[in-house]
């Protein structure tokens, strides 16, 4: 299990590395410089090209741009005056965050509620009901469906507030649109697995002791069938951020996805890799949890692996 | 119970019995029609409903995004600010209110009576006068190209690097899954964003940043099917009687991966078309004047207060041709999936 760790950890560097070289790249790739003033002297030119070193071969300017990072220093931002990109990131992330926990929180919720009633009523009304809600919630994208929940709920019925981030009520609307998709990949996957659970010889063991019907779908059914969800937080994580990017923006969060978005918009170049390298550090570290958290809930990978 | 007849025949001589012949054992042979696997998975899906009304909206949308803007004399591009903002107009339904494609727009203002104009707008028209019914199925037709050429190559560079890292095994699968290990990490939107930042927004660059990570689900699902496949007894039979490696990828292996390979196409591309509609929309899309479902939704989003038609056409259309190829792929994955068939 450490050598397995390790391992993981060790590709996880070298994913990293790679993003962060693509990053690095793409920003040498682009023409021009910071420094385009025309009335800037050569000589000037020279200096403050030697001060930000800009002057040394580019594989030196990547070692730097390197140790930097690794000491978290992302650089600064063209555009906000020179402002470190850590610090921008730092006050952006709160409100992603609350955002994101929310909506995966509310979402996994009424996604396992309604995978599980939709198992037990296998084949019935509901059932029917929950698959369409959930194949809607898949296909529609999330994008449309906040669109029309600000323009209905918010501005024709005038409910909530459309915009902007003072408080609760303000996240509402938005956790409801980025949650959808969250609820129903949830329930999807609980229904498929909930029904092979049921099927299981050990539910019918536990039917001829003579258990409660509730007993065996709590202690058997949920139970087992919640394991294999672990393995779709990793897509879950993914899908959220990615939501999260077009939610902030048409709901004007003050978030990093908005920042993003933003920061596209303005070509404001290092912001654009400093959030890239931290969305990647956040994925590469979400699915190595998850990897290493399987391999220790599940009783059948850890008997059967070994490693 | 077979021990004890035999110790009751046992006393009858032997001339009494006679011996069957092998023509008449029938019951133990189990007959059914040959069928193709085209066949096969035709029969799976027919019963699916769902599938088959996603198949069918599927054509449907197809003929229409091929033919829907030769339905008028509009060109996409052609802008006309005499008629700008008019909402859906059609003959013969304009005279149900309650369906809202009588031209009369959110104030209860006939616009086509107030700027005088006698021609219908099926979808309306947009901020700058362009048919929206032009426009949308001009928009759906790049959409949808650009999600069946990223499929298509998905397909090519997935099945290619799978079968080859599965069939060889060893040290070739070995160092290729390290490669896929480490690509599997880098979140596609990611790569999406910085490529389209360096080659500029266009159909060619949104199509091969979705490429550069699509690839590897493929290519991990037809290596999983292959690795399978080949310890399979009819292989060794083949490979036994001589077949070469190339004939034993192309007739055995690559045939029966074709069910996972054809489902995982089909849920690419409604992710090819969200992930198209998501770039335009944090302004990564194509440039005007050309138009996919993305850039429509998104010019129409910006609308949505005053003029709402465009965002609801064009949200229903995208949402239209996703439900639709999320059922298919659904119904497929039930058609060719050996543990459901009957």
């Amino acid at each position: 299990m450490i050598r397995y760790i390790f391992t993981r950890i060790g590709y996880m560097m070298i994913t990293l590395f790679i993003i962060i070289l693509l990053s690095f790249l793409l920003m040498k790739a682009l023409p021009g410089s910071p420094f385009n003033d025309e009335r800037l002297p050569e000589t000037q030119k020279e200096l403050l090209y030697k001060k930000y070193g800009l002057d040394k071969p580019v594989p030196v300017q990547f070692g730097i741009y390197l140790s930097n990072l690794v000491q978290g220093d992302l650089g600064v931002s063209f555009v906000f005056d020179n402002r470190p990109v850590t610090k921008i990131i730092q006050e952006r992330i709160g409100a992603s965050a609350i955002l994101g926990f929310q909506a995966v929180f509310v979402g996994t919720i009424i996604g396992l509620l309604l995978g599980i009633v939709a198992a037990l009523k296998h084949n019935t009304i509901i059932d029917y009901g929950a698959t369409v809600l959930a194949v809607l919630g898949i296909s529609i994208p999330s994008f449309v469906f906040a669109g029309f929940l600000q323009y209905w709920v918010g501005v024709k019925l005038g409910w909530l507030p459309i915009a902007f981030w003072n408080g609760f009520e303000y996240s509402i609307l938005p956790t409801i649109a980025l949650a959808v998709g969250v609820v129903a990949t949830i329930a999807r996957f609980t229904r498929i697995e909930m029904l092979e659970v049921l099927n299981q010889e050990y539910i019918l063991t536990a039917q001829s002791k003579g258990l409660s019907n509730s007993y065996i779908i709590t202690k058997h059914g949920i139970r087992n069938a919640l394991i294999p969800i672990i393995t779709i937080i990793g897509p879950l994580t993914v899908n959220t951020i990615t939501g999260s990017l077009v939610i902030e923006k048409i709901f004007s969060i003050p978030g990093l996805g908005e920042q993003f978005v933003n920061s596209i918009i303005t070509n404001d170049y290092q912001l654009i890799m400093g959030t890239t390298i931290f969305y990647a550090v956040l994925f590469v570290s979400v699915i190595l949890i998850i990897d290493i958290l399987y391999g220790f809930i599940d009783p059948r990978i850890r008997v059967a692996g070994g490693e | 119970m077979t021990a004890k007849i035999t110790e009751e025949t046992k006393h009858y001589p032997a001339d009494l019995f006679e011996l069957a012949s092998q023509a008449d054992i029938v019951s133990d042979i189990v007959h059914r029609p040959e069928q193709s696997f085209w066949q096969d998975a035709w029969r799976g899906l027919r019963k699916n409903k769902a599938a088959i009304v996603g198949l069918c909206i599927i054509i449907f949308v197809i003929l229409l995004a091929v033919f829907g803007p030769f339905m008028n004399n509009h060109g996409y591009d052609e802008q006309n600010i005499t008629r700008t903002n008019l909402p859906p107009k059609v003959p013969v339904l304009e005279h149900l209110p309650f369906l809202g494609l009588n031209g009369v727009d959110g104030r209860g203002v006939d616009q086509y009576e107030k700027k005088g104009i006698t021609e219908y707008f099926w979808f309306g028209t947009d901020e700058l006068g362009r048919d929206l019914w032009t426009r949308i199925w001009q928009g759906t037709r790049i959409s949808l190209y650009i999600a069946f050429l990223a499929a298509t190559i998905d397909l090519i560079i997935g099945v290619a690097y799978g079968a080859i890292s599965a069939f060889y095994g060893g040290r070739t699968d070995n160092v290729m899954q390290r490669v896929i290990e480490v690509l599997v990490g880098i979140t596609g939107l990611i790569v999406n964003i910085l490529l389209i930042l360096i080659l500029k927004p266009g159909i060619i660059s949104i199509t091969l940043a979705m490429v550069i990570v699509g690839w590897i689900s493929m290519a991990r699902i037809v290596r999983a099917q292959i690795l399978k496949l080949k310890s399979y007894e009819y292989v060794l039979a083949s490979r036994t009687l001589g077949a070469s490696n190339q004939r034993l990828i192309w007739k055995h292996l690559i045939p029966n991966t074709l069910g996972p390979i054809i489902v995982a196409t089909t849920f690419t591309i409604p992710g090819a078309i969200f992930t198209e509609a998501l770039l335009s929309f944090i302004g990564l899309g194509l440039q005007p004047p050309t138009a996919s479902l993305g850039t429509i939704v998104n010019d129409s989003y910006k609308l949505l207060r005053i003029y709402p038609h465009g965002m609801i056409v064009s949200s229903i259309i995208i949402s239209l041709i996703m439900i639709s190829f999320n059922l298919l792929g659904d119904g497929l994955r039930d058609a060719f999936d050996p543990k459901v068939r009957k």
